[in-house]
């Protein structure tokens, strides 16, 4: 939307000021720029509220909870709310991380981090809408109050927003909102309800837009094959024979691949198979996951001279462990992951007839990223690249920094086409960027009361900060720790995925923490309670776990139950997994999950709750099955027969999910549901078979080699 | 040319007989209902009905539709309101919803040879279609609640 079409939309406008630290609504008179012309809510004369979402849409609800803070404060009428995402635009619509406006929507930040902003936003529209209607009235507005959609005065008699929007003027600047003028807790009619998502319904019509879903006319078809080994790049591939090819249009190379283009993605899929290239020496050449780590990894934890980044230092470490009564030492290990995203990656990309700009379609959790990373690849400015986003088919971490976005432009570029790039699974997975591989070794010094007084832990592997999420814990106040990370690389592609480090991490200090309970012969809530000192906030969640999966009660024949807990964005959770193991197959069974959670003010609790079973299960699949390994350089695993990932037979018959009421500001939830569980499927095998399970994931044949070991 | 009925309508697909139903139903008839997820029958997300009998459209060549009847997600119901459609909304099932046109086409082939299936039996059936969100413990609730609509 330019100026000029801005001042001419009907009904009332409220833009959003590109400056600043926070979000800020400002008029449209104060708008005195193009980017600042972006219009956050705007009201119809039909009522009709369009409010833009800046929260990417991977299956969260992130598209529907943002909207629906602006339109609890505003008081919308919900049912005639519209939701449309907002442009890639971070400076205007971005959160405030780190000094930085950024639009990513990663580690569960959506709510969390506009939750503020959006209420006050809110609020401002409610206010110019007020003052309008008082004054329409010859009214003293503070005898003026809103419901849902119209401003209502003493006598009964109401204004629509709709009809507001006719005459009302939009004071520049608006009117500031203090704190004290939000509303409490009891007065939301959205916010804290279960509200459904409004993306649902065209998720079930086969309507759902995704990046994969564009058509464009004239459009032609794009695959890529990439480097098998990492790092690696093209030199040289036989051209010719695949420009032959039925359909092909033309190949591309790619800094790290070769594209091929062709009429269909059929003929592309195909030519595909016919390419073959010479690839270049990479830093990953002969790269063997296993062994490194199985055997390197260890070695670098031995190595006095290694080099070590100091992530947590407390106390006096050294003097708690030669003054310990009894200390503990215990390894773990943790596989590759894969984020198997159901969509696999793509993008579609469209040049106009000069050249000189470029659209592009993408599902992406930081459409502000890609927007950049597009302008990078073709050397524009931003302002020459337009990102339509998209429904994604899953995020997981993956899909953050636009690269398959860029990979589509620099196609599109060369054919002078609308192209739809479209990776294989193969592709996807073979060339995908993993979660790290790791090595943990903890120790503790316990003391002669038996309290937990010294702690240290070190991670080796490779990823920098991938390895480091979930390392601290702040919620066990122990006085004394050292917690620290030792690099390798590897030359192996990683990423974000789902929890980032919590996932093995919290799997090393969760079953650590059990395992010193076990040998101290002491309840593992109470041990976590009284001798790791929990903080009151980690008791309430632990008490709370206890009471939903009646902790204390005998289970049936062959189960038992296994506990753990981990925080992460802020929120805590602790939960517990009622288990059975299958000793002859090594197959473990998951029955039962509970899991409390202390996630602050939870703004749209059942989407809350669906993020949080998903988590859980998404942990579950990593648990049991999720293994990528690389040999020779090459990603063994290529598609879903051998990398496995759970299915509807191995989920739990229940799986409950309950939030502690705290009064507090809104936390990260869509990642607190998958740390927790490898150490409570670990923690309750042990209680089964007394046997520790330290290699995630718990594969049947791991299984067995523990059980029998 | 391969001609076949399409949820209702009669139509012919230009591609050669080898292309996969998939890409067909997609790229040349525009139904993008049906999802690309593996290209290998692993993952179920392209499941479609051919003669009522829920397949993989994408290891389903085209020429053997020739003559049959093809259902997708977009034809399961005519105004988007099949018993499994409302169940699905009722128990908010979708989360990134790739998988869901599928999931539902699979389970449509379940209900309607067996309409009152167990929980067991809804496993068994369903147990090919990969959810990656994990909505598998919803989407069996869904399937039981329009078990009892039907």
């Amino acid at each position: 939307m330019n100026r000029r079409e801005f001042l001419k939309t009907s009904g009332l406008v409220f833009a959003i000021a590109a400056a600043g630290d926070t979000l800020r609504l400002i008029s449209a008179a104060e708008a005195a720029s193009a980017s600042q012309i972006n219009a956050w809510v705007r009201i119809a004369p039909d009522g009709t509220v369009t409010i833009l979402s800046p929260g990417a849409e991977m299956g969260q609800g992130s598209m529907t909870s943002l909207p629906l803070i602006v339109a609890d404060e505003m008081d919308a009428d919900w049912s005639k709310v519209k939701i449309e995402f907002a442009p890639a635009e971070a400076d205007v619509y971005g959160y405030v991380f780190q000094n930085q406006k950024a639009m990513a929507i990663v580690g569960s930040r959506a709510v969390m981090y506009y939750f503020n902003d959006l209420r006050t936003a809110g609020a401002q529209v409610r206010k110019v809408l007020l003052a309008n209607a008082a004054q329409k009235w010859h009214a003293d507005v503070t005898t003026l109050r809103t419901e849902p959609g119209f401003v209502v005065d003493g006598n009964g008699r109401k204004l629509s927003y709709g009809e507001i929007a006719t005459f009302a003027k939009v004071p520049s600047p608006l009117p500031a909102v203090d704190k004290s003028e939000l509303k409490g807790k009891d007065q939301y009619r959205y916010i804290g309800k279960a509200m459904p998502r409004r993306d649902i319904p065209e998720k079930v019509n086969g309507k759902a837009r995704y990046a994969m879903d564009v058509q464009l006319p004239g459009m032609v078809y794009a695959t890529a094959r990439h480097a098998p080994v990492h790092g690696a790049t093209p030199e040289s591939w036989n051209d010719a024979k695949v420009k032959a090819m039925k359909g092909v249009l033309g190949t591309v190379r790619l800094p790290d691949g070769v594209a091929i283009i062709a009429n269909t993605l059929p003929d592309a899929l195909a030519a595909r198979q016919g390419l073959a290239v010479k690839w270049s020496h990479s830093i990953a050449d002969g790269y063997d996951s296993e062994a490194t780590l199985e055997q390197t990894y260890a070695k670098v934890h031995a190595d006095p001279a290694a080099k070590t980044q100091q992530i947590e230092a407390k106390g006096e470490p050294k003097a708690a462990f030669s003054g310990a009564a009894k200390t503990y030492t215990a390894e773990f290990r943790s596989d590759y992951g894969y984020h198997a995203q159901m969509e696999p990656l793509n993008a579609v990309a469209r040049f106009n007839a000069a050249g000189d700009h470029v659209e592009v379609w993408e599902g992406t959790q930081d459409p502000a990223s890609s927007r950049s990373a597009i302008a990078n690849a073709l050397g524009f400015k931003e302002e020459q690249v337009t990102l339509h986003q998209c429904y994604m088919g899953g995020g997981f971490g993956r899909r953050s920094l636009g690269d398959y976005s860029a990979e589509a432009a620099r196609i599109a570029k060369e054919v002078r086409k609308p192209v739809k790039l479209v990776w294989t699974r193969e592709e996807d997975m073979r060339y995908g960027m993993f979660r790290p591989q790791a090595f943990q070794c903890l120790q503790a010094a316990v003391d002669s009361a038996g309290k937990v007084t010294g702690w240290t832990h070190c991670v080796v592997g490779d990823g920098g900060v991938l390895l480091q999420t979930g390392i601290r814990i702040p919620y066990y106040q122990v006085p004394n720790q050292y917690i620290e990370a030792r690099g390798t690389s590897h030359g192996i592609r990683l990423k974000h995925w789902r929890s980032v480090g919590h996932v093995f991490n919290v799997f090393a200090i969760e079953s650590f923490v059990d395992q010193m309970a076990a040998e101290a012969g002491i309840d593992p809530i109470k041990f976590r309670i009284e001798n790791m000192n929990a903080t009151p906030r980690t008791r309430a969640v632990l008490e709370k776990v206890a009471a939903m999966s009646d902790w204390q009660a005998p289970r049936p024949q062959g189960r038992a139950l296994g506990l753990s807990l981990s925080d992460r964005s802020g929120s805590q959770g602790a939960g517990v997994a009622e288990v059975s193991v299958d000793r002859a197959s090594g197959k473990i069974r998951v029955h039962k999950t509970w899991l409390a959670v202390d996630g602050g003010l939870v703004a749209q609790p059942e989407m809350a709750r669906a993020n949080i079973e998903s988590g859980i299960l998404h942990g579950l699949s990593a648990v049991l099955h999720e293994r990528v390994t690389i040999k020779g350089g090459e990603v063994q695993q290529s598609n879903f027969h051998d990398y496995h990932l759970l299915r509807m037979a191995d989920i739990p018959e229940v799986i409950e999910v309950a939030f502690v009421d705290r009064d507090a500001a809104p936390s990260g939830l869509g990642e607190i549901g998958n740390p927790w569980i490898a150490a409570a499927v670990a923690n309750a095998v042990y209680k089964l078979t007394g046997k520790r399970l330290t290699h995630m994931p718990f594969t049947p044949e791991r299984v067995k080699q523990t059980l029998t070991a | 040319m391969v001609a076949f009925n399409l949820n209702g309508k009669a139509v012919s697909a230009q591609a050669e007989e080898s292309t996969p139903l998939l890409w067909v139903l997609r790229d040349e008839l525009k139904l993008t209902g049906t999802k690309f997820g593996c290209g290998a029958a692993h993952c179920g997300a392209c499941t479609v009905h051919v003669n009522g009998k829920a397949v993989r459209s994408c290891v389903t060549p085209i020429g053997a539709v020739k003559g049959a009847t093809v259902t997708t997600i977009e034809g399961l119901s005519p105004t988007g309101d099949h018993p499994l459609q409302k169940a699905w909304v009722a128990e908010q099932v979708p989360q990134c919803g790739y998988c869901q046109s599928g999931q539902i086409m699979k389970a449509a082939e379940l209900l309607a040879a067996n309409p009152k299936p167990s929980r067991d039996e809804i496993v068994a059936h369903m147990n090919g279609n990969i959810c990656r969100c994990g909505t598998y413990h919803r989407i069996i609730g869904a399937i039981q609640r329009a078990a009892k609509e039907v």
